[in-house]
């Protein structure tokens, strides 16, 4: 099972490149961030919990192998309509896109297309993307939450010490890197306007120095620096920022997430509302994550605390 | 290629679709079934991706003096879907850890044997009364 | 000038892709779980080290230069201490290194070699 986990996180890393020989930068970034770190890591999670090994079929899969094939003939033959890969004169080239393309700097003013349409656009699906995220985070937290009695400093102390001496090296290196890491996170939220990058890219590369930090110093430790509370209501906070961007855009006049009526000049409307709602996903992004990682962990540790009780 | 080999990224979708597929309806173990569904949704945003790209085109951030882009909107699409995939899967795995703390095993075979007996033995129980 | 650096950034990327193939071949060819791991991390740090190298030389701007340079310094950082972990979860899982212990070949070896330089 430990191979089938490294190889999906491989694949994800070199569809990650698929994406960037195909021009779609901001696509790669998303990919390689999401399929080849957080996924990889809830899935080494899940192993440590289920087990490495599985055991095998007793009968042979002769009908699915047989479904697929057709499945995949009959899509094939279906391809031969579609037109030719790189071609400048498809159908999807020629309705709204050139809009996008010619009109997003003139109308909104911002270099990265992708940025302006996902922000300003077509914002109301970005909306209900984030609200997907938070109901993922809710579900879990439903599934996995454990009450937890918060350890006492001594505890805590006492399990820092232990580990120190053990994993010194790792520990010196990455307390060195992890605030380069949250600058960069940073960096990336900011600059979606200008290259690559944006809300999302940004919450999942917090995430992740926040994951290597209660990695490295025990989920505890980690807890006292993050508290749960606090990343809960963070999570909900990202979400009526977004929800409230829109209502104030009507409540002057325009309709729902419409930026341009947001201040006197439209096209510094479309910055500031772009500038708040990235926010808002950044923050619901990297809360949820980091709920999800913490809430794996502490049901890794109340496991094991079962199975010691039980012995 | 303007020959029906200027086909093939649609070809290379579609084999990486299937594969997908069958490990989602042959293997029996839960996590792998995750995994496979994971290969399906990256095969269609490549599909998406791929039909979104111009040939001797740049990347959609708009430059001085370039006039030939990729089409934004795809991208767009499969950036939504990049991220409600990873939520999918997160879920996903959560509901897998339960199940394993329920029944004790993630062998989808394991498990319909244990509801089967469950159902069995309540039958059995609903006679007695 | 331009000449130069074009020549040098090559050659800094030919070597860059030369240590990646190497050690694509040495994880393969290796025989024990340390030189696999040995070989993985000279891909990590050298390989891209060279590459970064070579870009840098190539780049027109300053802008570009400056955020290669922080991107080398970070792998610098971060590629060894990558590998330390993984040698060191091998240790700590108890997973001994492959050691030919039979020194008696070596033995023969140097009195064999001082018979050929007498003789």
């Amino acid at each position: 099972m430990f191979a089938v986990v490294m190889l999906a996180g491989i694949y994800g890393l070199v569809s990650a490149s698929f994406f960037v020989a195909m021009d779609a930068v901001d696509v790669a970034f998303t990919e390689a961030s999401v399929g080849a770190g957080i996924s990889t890591l809830l899935m080494l999670t899940t192993v440590a919990m289920t087990g490495r090994t599985e055991h095998m079929a007793s009968h042979k899969p002769l009908l699915a192998l047989f479904v697929v094939t057709v499945t995949g003939g009959l899509l094939i033959y279906g391809t031969f309509d579609m037109p030719y890969f790189g071609s400048a004169d498809a159908p999807i080239h020629n309705h709204v896109a050139p809009r996008y393309i010619y009109d997003s700097m003139k109308e909104i003013g911002v270099p990265n297309m992708v940025t302006s349409v996902l922000a300003s656009y077509r914002g109301f699906d970005t909306f209900g993307e984030v609200t997907v995220i938070f109901t993922a985070g809710i579900g879990v937290l439903a599934l996995l939450s454990v009450v937890q009695r918060p350890k006492s400093e001594a505890v805590i102390e006492a399990i820092n010490d232990s580990m120190h001496e053990k994993h010194l090296i790792l520990r010196v290196v990455i307390k060195t890197m992890i605030p380069f890491i949250l600058l960069y996170a940073f960096y990336v939220q900011f600059h979606g306007d200008y290259g690559p990058g944006g809300g999302f890219q940004a919450g999942v590369i917090f995430a992740a120095g926040i994951i290597m930090y209660a990695l490295l110093f025990g989920l505890s430790a980690a807890r006292q620096v993050i508290k749960q509370p606090v990343v809960q209501l963070l999570s909900a906070v990202g979400v009526l920022i977004y929800g409230s961007v829109g209502l104030v855009s009507m409540l002057n006049g325009g309709t729902f997430l419409d930026y341009s009526v947001l201040s006197a000049d439209p096209i510094a409307g479309q910055h500031l509302g772009i500038l708040l709602i990235e926010f808002g996903v950044g923050l619901t992004v990297a809360s949820v994550m980091i709920i999800i990682f913490f809430s794996c962990s502490a049901r890794s540790e109340y496991q094991q605390a079962k199975k010691g009780e039980s012995l | 290629m303007t020959t029906i080999l200027g086909l093939y990224n649609y070809w290379i979708v579609i084999v990486l679709m299937m594969i997908g597929f069958y490990i989602i309806i042959a293997h029996g173990h839960l996590i792998k079934k995750i995994v496979g569904l994971n290969i399906f949704q990256t095969s269609v945003f490549i599909f998406y991706i791929s039909v979104g790209k111009v040939e001797g085109a740049t990347a959609p951030i708009w430059q001085e003096g370039i006039i030939l882009y990729s089409n934004p909107l795809p991208h767009v699409l499969i950036l939504t879907a990049i991220v409600v995939g990873i939520a999918t899967t997160a879920l996903g795995l959560a509901l897998i850890i339960r199940i394993k703390e329920a029944y004790g095993s993630v062998d989808e075979d394991d498990i319909q044997a244990m509801d089967n007996q469950d159902m069995v033995n309540q039958d059995k129980e609903q006679q007695q009364c | 000038m331009e000449t130069v650096l074009s020549l040098l950034s090559g050659f800094f990327l030919l070597l860059g892709s030369f240590l990646c193939l190497s050690g694509g071949v040495g994880i393969l060819r290796f025989p024990d779980f340390y030189t696999r791991m040995h070989a993985a991390g000279v891909t990590d740090t050298l390989a891209a080290a060279m590459i970064l190298i070579g870009l840098m030389l190539q780049s027109p701007e300053m802008l570009v230069i400056i955020k290669l340079m922080m991107i080398l310094l970070m792998t610098l950082f971060i590629s060894p201490a990558a590998s330390h972990a993984l040698g060191q979860a091998a240790v700590l899982n108890n997973l001994l290194p492959l050691v030919d212990l039979n020194m008696n070949h070596l033995a023969k070896n140097t009195t064999a070699g001082d018979e050929s330089s007498k003789s």
